[in-house]
């Protein structure tokens, strides 16, 4: 056990508690409240592996700007303050459920463990990740700033149609 | 040095729980934090790839950059296509049959 090894299990099991208060808490809000612990815990993981810049990618495109869409989303679709039991499926239902998160987890960790081994940990640096990133992966970075764009344009048309769609069915209905 | 059995170990953990999250939610708001946990056990393996040098080009890292925005995207769209269905339904509640 080196001192990085002692690091990486604290944040990593911050980062595994907040995940499994996420999914099972019964508080829709204090859901999204726990998912940002826990991609900030996985932030730290990152710092402890050597990948700053990934780490504060991290922290500024999820914890900042997805974690924050998804309040919104739970604020405009008027979300309950408090807990609430219709947010989860019935009890046989989550119980499946929870057998088939663990078969999970037991067989990816099966497939992976045999495979882990001490490492020297190489750290990647700014300077070499832009280089890297500007150079290789030019294309398949100006690829993903087109997704970006279709993403944005996609979103405001699959709004805009909802809304005239509401609007029909409003008329209609009465 | 770092043993990579800790990483391996947390990105199989919150894959299950980002499995759990999909399967026994009935918000589809929270139906998206158990994707988002899953996109980041399948980060968090990239990331421990690159750690332990046995990549080209710091492909782990990169790969974890793109990964990032098309999870950046994908909540965009997933959202919008939510609150689509908030204002047609007047709810999100995925186990509701359509009335």
């Amino acid at each position: 056990m080196t001192g990085l090894d002692v690091a990486f299990a604290a944040v990593g099991l911050v980062a595994a508690a907040s995940g499994l208060l996420a999914v099972t808490t019964r508080h829709v809000v204090h859901a999204a409240l726990w998912l940002v612990v826990c991609l900030g815990s996985v932030a730290g993981c990152y710092l402890v592996l050597g990948a700053e810049f990934v780490a504060l990618v991290q922290v500024l495109v999820y914890v900042g700007a997805v974690v924050v869409l998804v309040l919104f989303a739970l604020m405009l679709t008027r979300a309950p303050i408090g807990p609430h039991a219709q947010i989860a499926t019935s009890r046989l239902h989550r119980v499946l459920a929870a057998v088939l998160g663990a078969g999970v987890t037991a067989m990816l960790a099966a497939v992976l463990l045999p495979l882990a081994a001490p490492v020297s940990r190489r750290e990647t640096d700014t300077t070499e990740l832009a280089s890297q990133l500007f150079g290789t992966w030019v294309w398949p970075f100006e690829l993903l700033s087109l997704l970006l764009l279709v993403a944005l344009v996609a979103a405001l048309a699959v709004s805009r149609v909802a809304g005239r769609g509401a609007r029909e069915a409003g008329r209609s209905a009465p | 040095m770092i043993h990579l059995a800790g990483p391996y170990l947390l990105a199989s953990v919150l894959a299950g729980l980002g499995a759990y999250g999909v399967l026994a939610r009935r918000n589809a708001v929270l139906v998206l934090i158990g994707v988002e946990l899953i996109l980041n056990a399948a980060t968090l393996l990239l990331v421990s790839v690159g750690a332990s040098g046995g990549d080209r080009w710091a492909a782990g890292n990169v790969l974890t950059l793109f990964v990032i925005t098309i999870a950046a995207a994908e909540v965009c769209v997933a959202l919008a296509v939510v609150l689509a269905v908030y204002r047609l339904r007047g709810d999100i509640d995925l186990d509701r049959t359509r009335s």
